[in-house]
């Protein structure tokens, strides 16, 4: 296959019009959610130039087959999909639905997560990591989040804050609490 | 997409490592940690797809997108999306990003002295037809300087996002043109260790799309992550 290059610092400007900071709209069902983070370089600095690709189920746990559109058309329809980018102090918040389980390989059942793409200059290739919530019972069965390393795990969780359905996710690139990221 | 079966591994040397410190910016960025190894579950083997009102005629042709035409030698890049068993990618959307002529980029973070060029913005995007083809007009970008180390100079290429065959297909690469005298001492292409994999990401002068007192053609196929033979999961 052809080989990853970096986005390099200049990709906004061919990637900006799917940027989708918002995937509930009147009608969908599902709870709710906010997902804010900031994402930490090996010097804990903020990146300021990165890009996330997110894709996730609905409520019920299924994978959308709608077309993304472009913005502005109908938007009554979850395609589970969106990119953000990060700010001048490297954060990014968006605004979605709890995703459902999803089943999982031999009859086994993934906790709810949302799939993360991570863009930047100085990735040659994106990384791969999950967006898991903390609390949520069906984490200790999951056969995805139980390859993490125990001591690392809490890396791949979500915190919900004290008001309101709104969690806390952050990245570090490097450290000893590096996020997990899979090879994908 | 809806193909459950997992994609296969890549082959080795074919994809950059995250470290790679000639190329600076991995220093900090790249992780540090051993990766976890990656069951492909539904979640990996589907993934979004995209609908053509994200594409008009004006996002394939990137000279036709303001009043006036741009600076630079106009051509004509076209290609196919394959997977790695040569089959056609259908209906992926291909997003692309450039520097103009003077290589400098529309982009408030670009300081890069040369001229910004009113008649040229640089991104197109198209939607991959039944064959997997997909074709730009636009115009060759300069090279440009860097600051990674002395004397650093990119050489010319244009940026291509490709998505649409499910997650881990996900590709994100520079096209470079045949010839150019700066692919030698650029260390994002050098990234690559395996040389055929390297020299994939050259495109090939075309005279079969190449148009007569108009432009010259450029040809570059792509080739997406292809899928194991049979699914694990039902």
């Amino acid at each position: 296959m052809s080989a990853s290059q970096t986005v390099g610092p200049f990709f906004k400007i061919g990637l900006e019009h799917l940027h989708r900071a918002d995937l509930t709209f009147p009608g969908l069902r599902g709870t709710a959610i906010t997902i804010r983070g900031q994402i930490l370089d090996g010097d804990l600095k903020p990146v300021p130039d990165a890009m996330l690709e997110l894709w996730q189920a609905d409520a019920d746990g299924n994978f959308s087959e709608n077309k993304c559109e472009a913005q502005g058309s109908d938007p009554s329809k979850f395609t589970g999909f969106a990119r953000i980018p990060t700010d001048d102090e490297g954060r990014c918040e968006f605004r979605t639905i709890m995703p459902g389980k999803v089943a999982g390989a031999d009859g086994s059942t993934q906790a709810p997560h949302i799939a993360v793409f991570i863009f930047m200059r100085g990735l040659l290739k994106p990384l791969y990591t999950r967006i898991y919530f903390a609390g949520e019972a069906a984490n200790d069965v999951d056969p995805v989040l139980n390859l993490a390393p125990a001591e690392r795990r809490a890396s791949l969780l979500a915190i919900k804050e004290s008001q309101g359905e709104s969690f806390v996710w952050d990245v570090k690139l490097q450290g000893s609490d590096e996020t997990v990221f899979f090879e994908w | 997409m809806n193909d459950p079966r997992p994609y296969r591994k890549f082959a080795a040397g074919t994809q950059p490592e995250y470290s790679h410190p000639s190329y600076v910016s991995t220093i900090k960025r790249a992780p540090t940690k051993p990766l976890v190894l990656l069951p492909h579950t539904k979640t990996e083997t589907m993934g979004p797809v995209f609908g053509h009102s994200l594409v008009t005629a004006r996002d394939s042709d990137l000279t036709a997108q303001h009043e006036g035409e741009p600076l630079g030698e106009r051509i004509i890049v076209s290609g196919r999306v394959l997977d790695e068993d040569g089959r056609p990618v259908r209906e992926a959307l291909v997003e692309v990003w450039q520097a103009n002529a003077a290589g400098r980029y529309l982009h408030k973070a670009d300081q890069h002295g040369a001229p910004l060029d009113p008649n040229f913005s640089g991104c197109g995007r198209v939607i991959t037809d039944a064959d997997g083809r997909y074709r730009f007009v636009t115009i060759k970008p300069g090279a440009y300087p860097w600051g990674n180390h002395h004397n650093g100079w990119r050489p010319q290429h244009i940026h291509f996002s490709l998505l649409g065959a499910g997650l881990l297909s996900r590709l994100v690469t520079q096209m470079y043109f045949p010839g150019d005298p700066l692919l030698e001492f650029d260390p994002i292409f050098n990234s690559i260790a395996d040389e055929k994999a390297r020299g994939r990401l050259v495109s090939r002068f075309d005279w079969e799309t190449t148009q007569p007192n108009h432009a010259l053609g450029y040809r570059f196929d792509i080739v997406l992550r292809g899928r194991e033979q049979t699914p694990v999961e039902r």
